[in-house]
């Protein structure tokens, strides 16, 4: 802080003001934009028409054909995704970062899927993964295969899901690299350094330096990408259609197409407990001592 | 720039432009050719906001060619979800004041859940200018949403039927016309495909955001059992979905993710499609001469088939009544009836003789209208009707109720009572009476 930003940041008492001052309009943003309609949704939830409280909807989502598949496919979705996804950013990160030459072409061409929404990705890959969609037609003409393949069929999940991981894991591993990328930048060159000094080969710089220091990164990386998981449904929406519902896709379902909020807020609801619940453990086992906060 | 980079970075300008296209929501603004120079002197400019035309390039034409000759005051005309727009009136109702939306055009169903906490105008008077356009009065009725006051003015009509590729002709059963087919014969035909070609050519509209319900309301359940909600769980209801399971055996197993069926029938991945007109014209239009459009099929009761009407409805909120009123009018014109029906696809609810030089597709889809409708056991369904804002609610337990005993493979009989519970709830909960099929009821309808 500059000594003119500390002078005029010192309020009535000595305390100083400004740093409440510049917190103030994050403050305000988050209560209009997240906190309110977050309790407004957890009313929606636990209120009936006539503003009594109820458990009426929490009912009707836990009796709900599509409720149990749609929890388990968010999980399955969650454990399959975002592992491989932190797994494949970070090994494009080290190899961004090893700074061969063309590096920097490496991280545009990386970036490219995040310039596409999550429905265009879907749709994308429906043309790839459809009966009559590239993937068959580059199969058929390479004479791989005598008839198209269906890979989205209800009667075959795998392929489904499959389909769904490739599509998810193309759009969103993007976000985790550019987070790992950020967070490789602020490793001290000095450990390198230090590292090069001792004859440390690649492998053990990665495994005793990079890793380690990286750990804040990983965890912010992994958390936001879970939290964004469990919100993912666009291109579960275009890929699979009715046959793998999630929970995410069930709420915008009751909220748009059967015009039931209060249905829509309790899903949204379990979702909000998930990402909490998931965060915490993150929080706890990446637990990051405070020296290295301060770092 | 070096070109192998020019290559990269114009598929990604593509990309972007795409993905801008396929979010919900027009920008509001920029009326288009609607606007005219003297706008000030017919009042303040509003915004038509409507369920119908959420294609680009439906509502361009809405914009650019339907509106073209409109000399009122300037009109923005927006589309999007049912959800959006219901939200947005909604919210300008509860502002209270003048609103921005003037006019809004909604499908028969999408009405209920404004009518019911009463945001709209009472649409009689206007309605009583057009007794001699020639609108069927069953129209008019179903403008009055259950209740006795109007509620809106019918604008368009739209059905269902089946499209049908040249190919699978080869593969109708014997004694079958295709013209008049049952639903037995479909699921033989059905058959027949998959025996000599190995494929399942059907193609029903069962993925998210289909018209699968529609399907099922106006088709399948009157068509055997006669009714949908007094036989909701009845003797012909079971052997009903025994026959739908036995279609589906016949049906392309992708159609859990198709909502439209226009694509696939393009694309060939299924030779017959059943569904609304509005979601089968592309393909019409593209291949006339490679297909067919034919009546929707009869079973034991009858060949029915569903009536959506489209009507355009005034908001109390309303900034522009004058306005409003004279797009209604120009709406109603003979002339724009069929340049709707021209560019858009949909019928005219007015009397007009319909011009010779439609488009080919057009005349396909006008024939199979009137084939099935002149069809000697046709039957009409209206939309269901009196449900308000629990359509959805009835909606949702009809597509599980076929998830469940077509797609997952439960017990007839018992899905049909669990879900029959949900139907009745929801039926209550509006306190709908009988409609359609299922005759007239003092009460809420009853399922039997």
């Amino acid at each position: 802080m500059s000594d003119v930003a500390r002078e005029a940041g010192r309020g009535r008492g000595g305390r100083e003001v400004l740093p409440f001052a510049l917190l103030l309009p994050s403050v305000v943003f988050l209560i209009l934009l997240i906190v309110i309609p977050m309790v407004q949704a957890l009313l929606l939830a636990v209120q009936g028409d006539n503003g009594d409280l109820t458990t009426e909807h929490f009912q009707r989502m836990l009796g709900d054909t599509a409720f149990r598949d749609a929890l388990r496919n968010t999980l399955l979705l969650l454990v399959l995704i975002v592992p491989l996804q932190i797994g494949i950013a970070l090994a494009m990160a080290l190899l961004v970062h090893s700074r061969f030459r063309g590096h920097a072409w490496f991280l545009y061409i990386y970036a490219i899927p995040l310039a596409v929404s999550d429905l265009a990705a879907g749709i994308l890959w429906l043309s790839v993964f459809t009966e009559r969609g590239y993937l068959n037609s580059i199969l058929q003409g390479l004479g791989l295969i005598k008839d198209p393949i269906i890979y989205l069929s209800y009667e075959s999940f795998g392929t489904i899901l499959g389909a769904i991981v490739i599509a998810e894991s193309w759009r969103a591993t993007a976000l985790v690299l550019v987070i790992l990328v950020a967070g490789l930048q602020l490793i001290p060159r000095d450990y390198f350094e230090a590292a090069d000094l001792f004859g440390a080969s690649r492998l053990r710089r990665t495994i005793h330096i990079v890793l380690p220091l990286l750990r804040p990164s990983l965890q912010s990386a992994l958390i936001i990408r879970t939290i964004f998981a469990f919100g993912t449904f666009a291109a579960v929406f275009a890929l699979a259609g009715r046959n793998m519902p999630v929970l995410a896709g069930e709420a915008y379902s009751w909220y748009a197409n059967n015009r039931n909020a209060h249905v829509a807020a309790s899903y949204a609801l379990v979702l909000l407990g998930l990402a909490i619940v998931m965060t915490v453990v993150y929080l706890r086992v990446l637990g990051i001592r405070e020296a290295e906060r301060t770092r | 720039m070096p070109k192998p980079i020019r290559t990269l970075i114009y598929p990604l300008i593509l990309a972007v432009i795409l993905g801008a296209c396929s979010t919900q929501g027009t920008p509001a603004g920029g009326g288009g050719g609607a606007a005219s120079p003297g706008a000030s002197a017919v009042g303040k400019a509003f915004v038509f906001a409507s369920t119908q035309f959420t294609p680009t390039t439906e509502q361009e034409a809405m914009r650019t060619k339907i509106l073209a000759a409109y000399k009122g005051a300037g009109v923005d005309f927006i589309t999007d979800a049912e959800a959006v727009i219901l939200d947005r009136i909604t919210a300008e109702a509860k502002a209270g004041g003048q609103g921005q939306v003037g006019i809004i055009g909604l499908e028969n169903g999408q009405f209920g859940s404004l009518v019911g906490p009463g945001y709209l105008q009472d649409a009689g008077t206007v309605m009583g200018k057009y007794k001699d356009a020639g609108i069927p009065a069953d129209f008019v009725t179903l403008g009055k949403a259950g209740g006795t006051t109007q509620v809106y003015i019918p604008w368009m009509q739209a059905t269902y039927f089946l499209a049908v590729n040249k190919k699978a002709l080869p593969f109708l059963p014997s004694g079958a016309d295709v013209n008049a087919l049952t639903y037995d014969q479909l699921i033989s035909w059905g058959k027949n495909i998959q025996e000599k070609t190995g494929k399942r050519m059907i193609g029903l509209p069962a993925g998210n955001n289909s018209l699968l319900h529609r399907l099922l309301q106006g088709y399948f359940y009157p068509s055997y059992t006669g009714g949908l909600i007094t036989t909701y769980k009845s003797a012909e209801a079971e052997t009903m979905w025994g026959q739908i399971r036995e279609l589906w055996k016949v049906t392309n197993p992708q159609s859990t993710t198709y909502a439209f069926m226009q694509e696939p029938l393009q694309s060939e991945e299924v030779w017959i499609g059943f569904d609304h007109a509005a979601r089968l014209i592309n393909v019409l239009k593209a291949k006339p001469d490679d297909f067919l459009a034919v009546p929707a099929p009869a079973g034991p009761k009858g060949r029915y088939y569903m009536s959506v009407v489209v009507g355009l409805a005034i908001p109390k909120t309303t900034p522009n009544q004058a306005g409003a009123e004279a797009l209604i009018d120009y709406l109603l014109k003979p002339e724009t009836q069929i340049a709707t029906l021209r560019e858009n696809s949909f019928f005219p609810v007015v009397k007009v003789d319909l011009p010779t030089d439609l488009n080919p597709g057009l005349k396909l889809e006008a024939a199979a209208v009137a084939k099935q409708a002149g069809s000697k056991d046709a039957k009409v369904v209206p939309l269901p009707v009196g449900l308000g804002a629990k359509g959805g609610d009835l909606n949702k337990a009809m597509i599980d109720t076929f998830s469940r005993i077509v797609v997952k493979n439960e017990d007839i009989k018992t899905v049909l009572a669990e879900q029959a519970v949900l139907v009745q709830k929801a039926i209550t909960d509006a306190n709908a009476k009988c409609w359609g099929p299922d005759g007239t009821s003092t009460g809420p309808c009853q399922v039997k």
